[in-house]
């Protein structure tokens, strides 16, 4: 069975953690006891009804104020696919834990109120899920209860996110009109909305075509771990443990390692299976060579004929996420970039977007907490990468400052601006 | 297409991969409940023909089902690891905490200290859990590296981002992380895993007749540790454990479940989770499990 993993997203009280619960709920995913518990909190609380939201705001700090500070996980699977579901929190304080659940995210949900429509936080979690790459989306316009199930609503806030959307990479969108609250198009289609046609969100969950969302034409493998027993009944076994990044490796395959530049043939690939004969994106296995070369943690494995790019120098899409410390230009931070390690520093801001119109602001010499800017990067060794929208894990890195730990900011490699 | 399980088999032997690659002194508690069995095999695979580059620690209360117990012992020999066994009673016996006492005493919550001294008598920077995002509602907002300050702390209030699946491990000198590589998986995942790679387990998890008792609509095992008090009367009954931890915190279920495959039909029909049916710490109070772990548990 596929898996599919999903994030809610959204401004502050638009419906994410409800949506959950009611999608959990008429999918028959919650359990007894659960039920039994949140009943009783929302009992003791005087809630009217059951504020399903208990189901995902799990800490204390949450009840308390009655909204999701870090994203839950759940999990649950229907007789067509099995799902893993990031509830992401919409208050601005706590965009990077947003981020941290949109990252590995297949497909984001956009709650919108149907009441105030697309607001600055609806922006800035779209734009996010843009920058991510996050390759389908649905924006869920919610509380229909609340404006009568009004066609016009529904239509008027998709005028409105399409407007603003047309300057984002979206490449898959679909609207929905729903209420979290009633359940209306969550599981069962709306007897309040017959004039709304599409399917309902799980209808649409179920069946989301994400196949081709895999690069498998590119190959890379970052070598994580070099195997070497040190056994007398393997004396000549040397693997080199990865988690394939891109591409399909197959036994026979001429492959390069960067950045040494030599060449060599697989002879065979290992993984927690046994022998297989050929890895594809996602899987983790260990790579066999004809030749004994040099390898270590960090090294690219990739075809000869189709390299990453190889640079010192280069321009990401940086977003700040420590709220201690704005990025400082040519402050040193670890640069964590797959399996590798180095060291860099930011040269320039070329421009920050301003998140409510997304114009570039020029001039610009820091970013600060939950700020986006593009930026040039110079690095202490080269790294081997692709464009983040062709690879999103050779695209990837994260800045750690060196004196706190804290992770300071997520970057997207792009290719230069001719 | 990708199998679900097999990604998270990749998933898994990724972060723990790369927790050997970047850390100085990992261990891996081994309790030999299901899910740190399933855990230390896919150490196994993942380091595979080497041995496991690190040791496993069991944090033993002393209040153990015997079956768990042997079943360690030959666990780690038959995977050739090297076992090393913190032990709540020697912690009390050093007068670095008092027994609990009473009716309902449970040596549970003591654990912490015992897990947070042998962390640092060994000097280890990482310690991997078997926990599951799954299983309880703090335990799903836990990144896969968590952070722990120098007093074995969990905040989580200030959890790093974790994006991709790149993980920052870095920390000052006497903090450590714990790290969660089956976070994903589910109860359901776990036993599928068991089916396909034929992997053994304690025999209690599977159906078979015992003396137990009725305590909080549980059943309740009759042990030299967990008696029954005035009221309570003991009967046998034919039962199983779904989770295994601390015999006088884990309650038994009634089931006939005695193949693996009868086990995983049972569990794909529950109706209680496996802490709610098993687990009498957990009906301590709203946040339970937050409060413990906020204070350096599992
Ligand atoms: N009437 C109505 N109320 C809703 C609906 N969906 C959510 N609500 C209410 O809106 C409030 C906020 O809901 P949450 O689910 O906590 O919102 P959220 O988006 O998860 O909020 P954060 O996670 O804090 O950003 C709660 O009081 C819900 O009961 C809906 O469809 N109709
Ligand atoms: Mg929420």
């Amino acid at each position: 069975m596929e898996r599919l993993h999903f994030a809610t997203v959204g401004s502050v009280d638009d419906g994410k953690s409800t949506l959950i619960g009611r999608l959990l709920y008429d999918s028959k995913s919650i359990f007894e006891d659960q039920l039994e518990h949140i009943e009783a909190v929302s009992k003791r609380r005087g809630d009217d009804y059951v504020d399903l939201s208990l189901l995902t705001d799990g800490l204390r700090a949450e009840r308390e104020q009655g909204i999701t500070i870090d994203v839950a996980y759940r999990y649950f699977a229907t007789p067509k696919r099995s799902f893993i579901i990031a509830d992401c929190p919409g208050h601005i304080q706590y965009t990077r834990n947003m981020i941290t659940g949109a990252s590995n995210a297949d497909l984001a949900i956009v709650l919108v109120d149907a009441r105030t429509g697309v607001v600055e936080q609806t922006r800035r979690h779209s734009l996010l899920v843009s920058l991510l790459g996050v390759p389908h989306l649905v924006i869920c316009v919610n509380k229909m209860d609340l404006v009568d199930y009004d066609v016009d609503v529904f239509n008027k806030i998709r005028d409105e996110f399409e407007s603003f959307a047309s300057r984002l990479d979206l490449r898959d969108v679909t609207f929905l009109p729903i209420s979290a609250l009633a359940g209306d198009n969550v599981v069962s289609r709306s007897a309040n909305m017959p004039w709304f046609e599409g399917s309902t969100l799980l209808h649409h969950l179920e069946n989301v075509y994400t196949a081709s969302d895999d690069n498998r034409i590119d190959t890379r493998f970052p070598v994580q771990y070099v195997i070497r027993p040190q056994r007398a009944d393997t004396p000549d076994y040397r693997g080199y443990a990865g988690r394939v990044a891109g591409g399909v490796l197959r036994v026979g395959d001429d492959i390069m390692v960067l950045p040494s530049g030599l060449t060599s043939t697989i002879t065979g690939i290992d993984s927690p299976d046994g022998p297989m004969t050929q890895a594809e994106p996602g899987q983790a296995v260990t790579i066999l060579l004809a030749d004994d070369l040099s390898i270590t943690r960090g090294d690219m494995l990739c075809r000869p004929n189709n390299r990453p790019r190889a640079s010192q120098e280069l321009e990401a899409m940086l977003c700040w996420m420590d709220d201690a410390a704005p990025l400082q230009l040519d402050k040193i931070y670890t640069v964590k970039h797959t399996t590798k390690l180095a060291r860099g520093k930011v040269s320039n801001v070329l421009y920050r977007l301003d998140i409510s119109n997304l114009h570039r602001e020029t001039e610009i010499k820091e970013l600060k907490f939950n700020e986006i800017g593009r930026v040039t990067l110079h690095t202490t060794s080269p790294l081997f990468f692709d464009d983040y929208h062709q690879n999103r894990t050779t695209g990837s890195f994260i800045l750690v400052d060196e004196s706190s730990g804290q992770t300071a900011a997520a970057g997207m490699l792009l290719s230069p601006r001719s | 297409m990708k199998s679900a399980l097999r990604s998270l088999i990749d998933e898994s032997v990724t972060i723990i991969r790369e927790v050997a690659a970047e850390f100085e002194r990992p261990a891996m508690l081994f309790s030999g409940g299901k899910d740190s069995v399933v855990m230390l095999h896919l150490a196994v695979r993942a380091f595979s023909p080497s041995r496991v580059p690190f040791p496993v620690m069991h944090i033993d209360t002393g209040h153990n089902f015997a079956e768990v117990i042997e079943f360690r012992d030959r666990t780690v020999r038959a995977l050739d690891v090297q076992l090393i066994v913190g032990s709540v009673q020697a912690s009390i016996d050093a007068g670095r905490m008092q027994d609990a006492t009473g009716p309902r005493a449970s040596r549970n919550p003591l654990q912490t200290v015992t897990l947070l001294d042998s962390i640092k008598e060994h000097k280890f920077d990482a310690v991997f859990g078997g926990a599951r995002r799954d299983e309880e509602r703090a335990r799903a907002k836990e990144r896969v590296y968590s952070h722990r300050d120098a007093f074995g702390q969990w905040d989580p209030k200030t959890q790093r981002p974790e994006l991709w699946g790149i993980y920052n491990g870095r920390h000052k000198p006497g903090e450590h992380f714990r790290i969660f590589p089956i976070s994903n998986w589910t109860e359901l995942d776990i036993w599928q895993f068991v089916a396909d790679y034929n992997i053994d387990l304690p025999s209690i998890y599977y159906a078979h007749r015992r003396e137990v008792f009725r305590r909080d609509n549980m059943w309740m095992a009759v042990s030299p540790f967990m008696k029954p008090e005035e009221g309570e009367t003991v009967s046998e009954e034919l039962v199983r454990f779904r989770t295994v931890g601390d015999a006088t915190c884990t309650a038994a279920i009634e089931s006939s479940a005695t193949t693996i495959e009868q086990v995983i039909a049972e569990t794909s029909v529950a109706r209680i989770t496996e802490r709610g049916a098993t687990r009498a710490d957990d009906r301590i109070s709203e946040a339970g499990m937050e409060d413990r772990k906020k204070l350096g548990y599992f």
